[in-house]
């Protein structure tokens, strides 16, 4: 029988997340090293228009679970509606991106077809006719080596851990029967900020520890917004009530590995230096200089963040004109 | 208006894990992790889980009982939980030296749970060992129940259950009949202390023990997991680089930042 590679899309609010792009590329990679064809799933409503890029990316086929009961996910209709495509497919591996939703997909999944499943995956390998996949445990201390019995064999890839690569494929879009079956969970309703850009999937993250010594971290979102990236926060700084818990990088947060990762005002304690320790480029601003975070930052500046920082957003300006 | 008040049962899906101030080294198998040094504390959002059992308990009555699977060292996490409050703990033992992937666990779990009653099943979004995110919605889904997950905030009237999930960027409200699962996010509680009281009245609370056969389970399949790790390594060492020189503020801003964009290329 064919083999084939399933990429499931997650968009939002008619944009897929950087992690889409991120899991189709490396979907492509693992469909050429296995020899066989990538299709990729999009569900949502009135999707078309936004799906037919998808083929640039490297899908060869776009499935379309197009329909009005599908614009916002719901835990329950979501997992019936893959699970009824992955059925008819019968991929062997299905791969997304580890976002709140993907994990919840693949959670749930995974019991559904009583398959194997990996989380958090920051490297994927396709050798000796075998998937193995690097997965990120104890918040980044520690990174398996994982294989698998049975298949589809889920990946959910970490943001921020795949290259986006193009690849020119055909993308032949395909409308596929929506049943979202038997389901219990109701949308109420959903606050967004617009415009924010998500902590896991920043290219740039500036955080903020107890060194901010209160909730004013103004310096620290405008070096963010000049840079397009986004504010994080230590524990020390979220458990002050400074920031919210959505914010927190480290191992009771969130891990993140964007390019580069300011970090000011932040010691580094073993928890948080494990959450951002796979960050390209480390900078630490820190007014001690044998705070633990040194000895993890590429880049260090001995001094007054509240003076360091809105300095360096001024030549940040200067740079860009 | 307030529906009639309805008493909650509630079970909390609780894993003993490393505390996270923990140095994690790997053992000469290169396949687990060493024990030696090991501070073993809840799974902290499993606390979590745990301290908005008690409150859904103080605002509709109850029970909450402690439902883990783990090695009998996991006994201490339970009996924390019963400390806080928790009125019953069950373990199911898993035998040392087998490794259960997240799917396996979440089978244990759910086969456990068809012989306990529950209107709620409350767990940690992620236990801080494995990060697997999957034993909550995985047990849901093989109880049949649905479940929503990095819950901020709930409330329960009427046999239904209204959440707050966090997801990027903000929240979404979601509202699902009981019986259902959820897991939770910082944020939803700051969980208590267990009180002197608490510790003393605990050591006379009910610890069920079982183990897989005596739930029905065949301790030799459970061996076999779906997902199996075949080597583990700590990532590579990060060194300590370079201070930024600079007389004042403003030479160390300059320098960096022009470090970062013409070497580094970062910016």
């Amino acid at each position: 029988m064919a083999q084939s590679v399933l990429s499931i899309a997650e968009q939002s609010e008619g944009k897929f997340r950087k992690v889409t792009y991120e899991s189709l590329s490396e979907g492509r990679r693992i469909a050429d090293q296995m020899g066989c064809e990538l299709a990729v799933l999009v569900l949502g409503n009135t999707i078309e228009d936004i799906s037919k890029e998808l083929g640039q990316f490297g899908a060869d086929r776009i499935l379309l679970a197009d329909d009005p009961s599908l614009v916002e996910y719901l835990p329950d209709a979501y997992a019936n509606v893959v699970a009824d495509v992955i059925n008819t497919e019968t991929p062997d591996v299905v791969i997304l991106g580890a976002s709140t939703q993907g994990k919840d997909i693949a959670a749930r999944l995974s019991a559904r077809l009583n398959a194997p499943l990996a989380m958090d995956c920051v490297a994927v390998r396709f050798e000796n006719n075998e998937l193995t996949a690097t997965r990120s445990m104890f918040g980044g201390k520690i990174l398996a080596d994982v294989v698998f019995e049975g298949t589809p064999q889920i990946l959910a890839i970490r943001p921020n851990s795949s290259m986006i690569a193009k690849a020119d494929k055909s993308g032949s879009i395909e409308k596929i029967q929506v049943d979202t079956g038997t389901t219990a969970v109701k949308f109420i309703e959903k606050q967004l900020e617009t415009g924010k850009v998500e902590l896991t999937e920043a290219d740039i993250v500036v955080s903020g520890g107890r060194g901010m010594g209160g909730p004013d971290f103004s310096a620290l979102e405008e070096l963010a917004k000049l840079l397009n990236g986004a504010v994080g926060a230590s524990r020390s700084a979220v458990d002050e009530g400074w920031r919210s818990a959505a914010d927190q990088v480290g191992q009771t947060g969130k891990v993140v590995s964007p390019n580069l990762y300011i970090a000011c005002g932040i010691s580094g304690a073993i928890q948080h230096l494990a959450g951002m320790s796979s960050s390209k480029v480390i900078v630490a601003i820190n007014k001690d200089s044998d705070a633990p975070i040194f000895s993890k930052a590429d880049y260090g500046i001995e001094g007054d963040l509240f003076e360091i920082v809105p300095l360096i957003s001024e030549e940040i300006k200067k740079l860009n004109g | 208006m307030k529906g009639k008040v309805k008493k909650v049962e509630i079970v909390v899906l609780l894993k003993q894990v490393p505390a996270t101030e923990s140095l994690i080294g790997i053992a000469g198998d290169g396949i687990s992790i060493k024990t030696d040094d090991i501070k073993w504390v809840i799974n902290p959002y499993d606390e979590f889980a745990v301290e908005e059992a008690l409150r859904i308990k103080e605002a509709h009555g109850g029970s909450v009982s402690i439902l883990s699977v783990g090695s009998e060292r996991s006994v201490e996490a339970i009996r924390t939980a019963l400390a806080m409050g928790a009125d019953k703990g069950i373990l199911i033992d898993a035998p040392a030296g087998i490794v259960y992937d997240g799917l396996t666990t979440a089978k244990v779990l759910s086969t456990a749970l068809k012989e306990i009653p529950f209107d709620v099943i409350i767990a940690g979004q992620r236990a801080v060992d494995d990060d697997n995110f999957q034993v909550g919605p995985a047990t849901a889904e093989f109880l049949g129940i649905p479940h929503i997950s990095m819950v901020i905030k709930q409330e329960i009237a009427d046999g239904r259950m209204t959440c707050h999930r966090t997801v990027e960027g903000g929240t979404v409200v979601l509202q699902t009949p009981l019986p259902a699962l959820f897991t939770t996010q910082r944020g939803i509680n700051e969980p208590r202390y267990a009180s002197l009281p608490g510790i003393m009245k605990a050591k006379k609370k009910p610890i069920d023990m079982k183990n897989a056969s005596d739930i029905g389970l065949d301790p030799d399949t459970l061996g076999k997991p779906l997902m199996k790790i075949v080597s583990l390594k700590t990532p590579a060492e990060r060194k300590r680089g370079i201070m930024i020189d600079g007389e004042t503020a403003q030479e160390k801003a300059a320098n960096l930042v022009k470090i970062l964009h013409e070497e580094v290329k970062a910016l």
